[in-house]
């Protein structure tokens, strides 16, 4: 933000950087071959459900375009709403196509600046849970780890060996206090229950 | 293709700015007024010059160290992850959707409802709620003022209201210094007398001045940080009910006050508060309550207003 718009107290919106995600199938791969991480076939994009009907037309219309990936609205206890879509976990190129079709209708619609994440879920044999996560903001990734049946506890080692492993395919979060924790996000382990209050 | 809902306000945007603009003369005035004072005299201006630095230090020690005075000051404490994970969770969101460095966060363990954010920068900022905010909001209502204080973050609230506190701070240095040396100064020719007389009237008039304008700069600052904090969350409706609930429950604590006070009423003819004249607006730091819902309720409708 500029000088001029500090002192105007005017912050503008921050745009969301739509086509970074096309490296996604490259880094699959890339995982696939030196972690042993395979993608579930599972992706979401979180954003903020803006009040008022023409929010509501257009997450309407979304399930409709993107009928074919079984698209399931979840709102999460933070209050924000994940549209997972599901495709064959082979297919990591048209579920990253459908991403981007969720994102651009957003963008489009004006309400890019809603836009908060997307995910890609990964598995090795053992069972392990991985997510790879876009940064609308920011057009960049980083790997999000939690520990299987520990209650909101990441597996930070895995993360920075996951970052090692694709740094030289996707544009990666520089400043790790960037990386927050996306507990609860639909396709990786069930979240656990939340203290209330 | 459209970026934003939302249309730009440009009415506050340029009474801000008009706001910004006066006290920069006004600023202008005062360095003037010293000028002709001292110009003619290097040894005057030297000691003018070391005068206002003190203070402007303090003011600048003030800023520097906002962060750890206003949360002394609160009585509010830093908490992690661990110990506030909703809380914390709810600033990294809004922090990655609005792109900003998180703040450090604190809780202030009171019953009164409130929130503030303080820091000289946005990589030094804190954002501190009280125990009896989350008591009273609901978590999308706590979020919604966690987007108001962020936006204040984004903004550099605390940089630009110090600044424009220094008009006022020199003013009135101006003021009493040439007080006391006219109260000193019996043997001084009648020039000098005349020329101390006016520093006092244009330091009063300028400390006055500067005071009604930074009231009404942090009024505007407070409606611009509703209005982002609203159009980052997309859900002014969240920040409408906070406002009103706190602002209830505000209303409601001085009147327990006053019952406290009951025995003293016999004393009253009439309670001087209940015929309030609109003068008190021009002091208050924050806008009246309906002129906050107002703007929110106009942005509100923008949203629901079809493509």
């Amino acid at each position: 933000m500029g000088l001029f718009d500090s002192l105007l107290g005017r912050s503008k919106p921050k745009r969301p950087q739509l086509d970074a995600l096309f490296v996604l199938p490259t880094a699959a791969l890339t995982l696939e071959t030196a972690a042993g991480f395979t993608p579930t076939g599972i992706g979401s994009v979180c954003y903020r459900e803006a009040e008022g009907a023409p929010f509501e037309q257009i997450q309407a219309q979304l399930e409709q375009l993107l009928a074919g990936a079984s698209p399931e609205r979840v709102r999460d206890s933070y209050g924000w709403t994940w549209l997972v879509l599901r495709r064959e976990p082979s297919d990591v190129a048209g579920l990253v196509t459908e991403l981007h079709a969720v994102n651009s209708t957003l963008e489009l619609e004006g309400f890019g600046p809603a836009l908060l994440c997307s995910l890609i879920g990964f598995a090795d044999a053992s069972g392990r849970r991985l997510a790879l996560v876009y940064l609308y903001k920011r057009g960049t990734f980083y790997p999000f780890a939690p520990v299987p049946g520990a209650e909101q506890k990441r597996d930070n080692a895995l993360e920075l060996q996951i970052r090692a492993v694709v740094g030289g395919d996707l544009p990666i979060e520089p400043d790790v206090s960037r990386w927050f924790p996306v507990w609860g996000a639909p396709g990786l382990d069930a979240p656990p229950a939340l203290p209330s209050g | 293709m459209a970026s934003t809902r939302f249309r730009p306000d440009r009415g506050l945007s340029f009474r801000m700015g008009l706001t910004l603009v006066l006290l920069l003369l006004l600023y202008l005035v005062l360095a003037g007024v010293v000028w002709w004072i001292f110009g003619g005299d290097a040894g005057g201006t030297g000691a003018a010059v070391i005068a206002f630095v003190l203070p402007l230090g303090l003011l600048w020690g003030q800023w520097y160290f906002s962060d750890r005075l206003a949360l002394a000051g609160m009585r509010a404490r830093e908490v992690t992850p661990e110990e506030a994970p909703q809380l914390h969770a709810m600033v990294d969101r809004l922090c990655a959707l609005a792109d900003m460095p998180k703040p450090r966060v604190a809780v202030a363990d009171t019953d009164l409802p409130n929130a503030f954010a303080t820091g000289r920068s946005p990589d030094r900022a804190v954002v501190a709620v009280t125990t009896g905010l989350g008591r009273r909001l609901t978590d999308a209502e706590l979020e919604a003022v966690l987007s108001h204080e962020l936006s204040h973050v984004a903004h550099r609230d605390v940089t630009v209201m110090t600044v424009a506190s220094s008009v006022g701070v020199l003013a009135g240095l101006l003021m009493r210094s040439a007080l006391w040396s006219s109260m000193g100064g019996r043997g001084r020719d009648q020039n000098t007398g005349l020329i101390l007389l006016v520093a006092t009237l244009v330091g009063i008039v300028v400390y006055a001045v500067s005071f009604l304008l930074t009231r009404v700069l942090s009024r505007y600052r407070e409606l611009a940080a509703d209005r982002a904090g609203a159009i980052l969350t997309g859900q002014p409706a969240h920040l409408m009910s906070a406002l009103t609930k706190i602002s209830g429950d505000m209303a409601r604590i001085p009147e327990r006050d006053l019952r406290a006070a009951e025995p003293y009423n016999a004393f009253f003819i009439y309670p001087a508060f209940t015929d309030k004249v609109d003068f008190a607006s021009l002091f208050a730091s924050h806008p009246p309550l309906e002129k906050r819902l107002e703007q929110l309720a106009r942005l509100s409708r923008e949203l629901g207003q079809p493509g």
